[in-house]
């Protein structure tokens, strides 16, 4: 079967899951900052999911996702050996990277830890000196420690209970680190749209060149739509063409905000139905 | 009407057949497609109405040529397979040309009896033979024998897209014997058929069984392939295929350039008939793509894509559908049977007005639209009078919903990847008008991506000249 799932791993316990998929020609393909657009079932919605890892070699992409939606929901009842319906991609620009005279700090929180991962090793595979930043609320939804203590000469985390490095922010650790060191050649942040912003209003005074990935909603993925859009320095962009990542000093985040709620109501419909009907399989089974 | 006897000389120049339709007030609350078709007393009736020309003229009018008298004699002659397989020598898609092309301006704009008269319903004639014929028996039908034309594996062609240009190259050459594999980036086959033309116009099952006709004659179709990202041109040549084609459409909708278009309710024509048309947001939430269902709705153009849209509208149930166009009336560029059909179900037309801003509330929803009040000045490039602004003259219209109707850019994804193609000032991609072929050797393109935003039927002429000239250096 296309698509075959190999590896499933629970990183927290019923909201996030990692997957390892069989999909050698998109990993031939993948870069750091791609993403790919999936489907789960016929008459089923195209969401689009950043590329956490790839190995050409052995023919899979890695993709993490939080269960946020129906979508997601029935992403996660699928196991290994399971076949995702529709996989498509790499899609997006990938990650702008070379050998850089300073550090580069790599900021995730949430889900977007998985997304920042992709980039931190590409830029510690082209030389470049990564420090990884990440935050959660507590120890036990910090995603991807780990794999970053691999490619990252040093991991500063941050959570808001102070159950794991530091308590506090993300952004209290990079407004640190900016002080402290002495050439930061760029900043990447990935992570939940408050973040990101935060991340930007940081760097600002700076002036050390910004990133962000930013996740609005799509479609097509391949600039057909226009669903994607976003205000960047006050020009309408395509976050699945032109995108994902922007300068994170350009974004009008407000906006961003305000369209990735557009569908609440029916996202919300749409969960519920899924889970009234999964629950029900479930007690009658 | 009676189709049987031979008809009387007169006949031919009485009015064409109606043919049947869901009643407005009914199909303004469902999807299901408006034009019924013929039945075959209706189109026997029609058929003997044309004249049978020696130098027909309607032949010169269709952008793929097909033999239209000699269909329309196998019509008449109650030879169904003869008349479908005159018109698959020259067109792969006729059930969709059938349904979808501007026949007014080609074929029957150059009908004789329509010098005097009302011209041949050529288009329904087409429909109903196709109709009459889609099945997987497509491949005994154009062979005459179970079996299609051994495919020689050796000679491949690759098509990039899957939209009519790409599907006229595909059918073309697999009757040629020459194999074929479409890459389509989407997840399901058609292109425009499926993400734009909307079921009520274009049913999807008809898209499909044309495809599958396609697929019994050899062809292979390969979807979430994206062209560009998963596969570039250079690799396709490289991996041995002797040409490709590319036919990627349209892409990048354009917006409006005017303040709050980016406020929650404003779509693109392209976004909100790719969720309910691709996404079957209709059937939200049994299908899982949302849609918003606007109860005042704006669509902003003129052309078909959005008269389908503001159709599309009505249907999800909007309250007032709104079209708001720049210029007059005659000027629109719409087929007048969709303009027609969309004024029977109660849309609201607001020529001569183009928007200047749209307001939203402090949560960035969608409340409405101020319009600028436009006359027509002199004729410009196109030939299309100018709209010229009328100061001062302004009005707001009240809307939740609006839908941004007004063309499509290039997409950049395949000459971003393809070294050395030549693209012109806009990003299109120059093609050779005869042939189709790129400044790069076997590698040819068609359709939107070569002439921006035009009709399916004139992709497919031009997927039909690509086709023709790959199968004469192929087959010599």
């Amino acid at each position: 079967m296309a698509n075959t799932i190999l590896r499933k791993r629970s990183l927290i316990p019923g909201t996030t899951s990692e997957l390892v998929v069989d999909a050698p020609h998109i990993a031939a393909k993948a870069r750091p900052g791609n993403f790919v657009i999936l489907r789960v079932c016929p008459d089923g919605e195209r969401i689009p999911l950043t590329i956490a890892d790839a190995d050409p070699t052995a023919g899979t992409i890695t993709i993490v996702y939080l269960v946020l939606g129906k979508t997601t929901a029935h992403l996660e009842t699928l196991g290994e050996g399971d076949g995702i319906l529709d996989l498509c991609g790499p899609l997006g620009r990938a990650t702008d990277i070379h050998k850089l005279p300073g550090e580069v700090i790599c900021v995730g929180g949430g889900t977007g830890i998985a997304a920042m991962h992709h980039i931190a090793k590409g830029h510690h595979k082209a030389g470049n000196y990564v420090v990884g930043v990440i935050g959660a609320r507590s120890r036990e939804l910090l995603l991807f420690y780990d794999e970053l203590k691999a490619i990252c000469p040093e991991v500063l985390v941050s959570t808001n209970d102070g159950s794991f490095g530091r308590q506090g922010l993300v952004t209290e650790l990079l407004q640190e680190r900016l002080k402290n060191s002495p050439l930061v050649s760029e900043v990447v942040g990935v992570g939940p749209v408050p973040m990101m912003e935060a991340v930007a209003k940081v760097t600002k005074p700076f002036g050390v060149k910004t990133t962000v990935s930013l996740n609005s909603i799509m479609v097509d993925g391949i600039g057909m739509c226009g669903a994607c859009r976003v205000s960047v320095g006050g020009k309408t962009k395509f976050a699945c063409v032109d995108g994902p990542e922007f300068d994170g000093q350009l974004v009008d985040y407000r906006e961003l905000s305000q369209r990735l709620g557009a569908f609440k109501p029916q996202e919300q419909r749409s969960y519920e139905e899924f889970k009234k009907s999964h629950v029900c399989k479930c007690t009658h089974s | 009407m009676s189709a049987n006897a031979p008809t009387p000389k007169g006949k031919k120049t009485g009015p064409r057949t109606p043919m049947p339709e869901q009643a407005p007030a009914a199909r303004v609350k469902n999807f299901s497609e408006v034009a019924l078709g013929y039945t075959p007393d209706l189109a026997k009736a029609e058929a003997v109405r044309c004249l049978s020309c020696k130098k027909p003229p309607c032949r010169k009018g269709c952008p793929v040529e097909i033999d239209i008298p000699g269909f329309i004699a196998r019509i008449v002659a109650n030879d169904l397979d003869g008349a479908y397989k005159v018109i698959r020598e020259t067109n792969s898609l006729p059930a969709v040309c059938g349904r979808v092309c501007p026949q007014e301006v080609q074929c029957e704009g150059q009908c004789i009896l329509g010098k005097k008269h009302e011209p041949v319903a050529i288009g329904r004639l087409e429909r109903f033979v196709a109709d009459a014929h889609l099945s997987a028996s497509a491949c005994e039908t154009l062979t005459g024998g179970d079996e299609c034309k051994l495919v020689r594996e050796d000679l491949k062609v690759a098509c990039i897209g899957s939209g009519p240009s790409s599907l006229t190259v595909a059918g073309y050459l697999a009757a040629q014997g020459i194999k074929v594999t479409v890459f389509e980036a989407l997840h399901e086959l058609g292109g425009v058929l499926v993400y734009g033309i909307p079921e009520f116009r274009l049913p999807k099952a008809i898209v499909r069984q044309e495809i599958d006709a396609m697929r019994a004659q050899g062809v292979e179709f390969k979807t979430n392939w994206v062209g560009g990202m998963t596969i570039t041109v250079p690799e396709l040549l490289e991996q041995g295929y002797k040409a490709v084609f590319i036919g990627v459409g349209a892409g990048l909708p354009k917006f409006l350039g005017v303040p709050g278009e980016n406020l929650i309710g404003m779509f693109s024509a392209n976004e909100f008939l790719t969720r309910v048309n691709l996404g079957r947001a209709y059937k939200f939430p049994e299908a899982d793509t949302p849609v918003i269902a606007g109860k005042n709705v704006v669509v902003f153009g003129g052309g078909n894509v959005a008269m389908d849209a503001a159709r599309t509208a009505m249907r999800l149930g909007a309250d007032a559908v709104t079209l708001a166009y720049r210029r007059g009336e005659p000027e629109m560029p719409a087929r007048k049977e969709e303009l027609h059909h969309a004024k029977e179900e109660g849309l609201i037309l607001k020529c001569l007005h183009g928007p200047i801003e749209f307001t939203g509330d402090d949560k960035g929803y969608l409340t409405g639209v101020r319009l600028q009040k436009m006359t027509l000045g002199e004729p410009d490039a196109s030939g299309r009078c100018r709209p010229v602004v009328c100061e001062g003259d302004t009005c707001e219209v009240p809307c939740d919903m609006a839908v941004v109707a007004v063309g499509t850019g290039a997409n950049p994804l395949i000459p971003q990847t393809t070294p050395g193609l030549s693209v012109n000032k806009w990003g299109y991609i120059e093609a050779d008008p005869e042939t189709g072929e790129t400044n790069m050797p076997g590698v040819f393109a068609g359709g939107d991506i070569v002439t921006g935003a035009a009709t399916v039927i004139s992709a497919m002429g031009a997927g039909r000249k690509a086709a023709k000239e790959i199968a004469r250096r192929l087959l010599g």
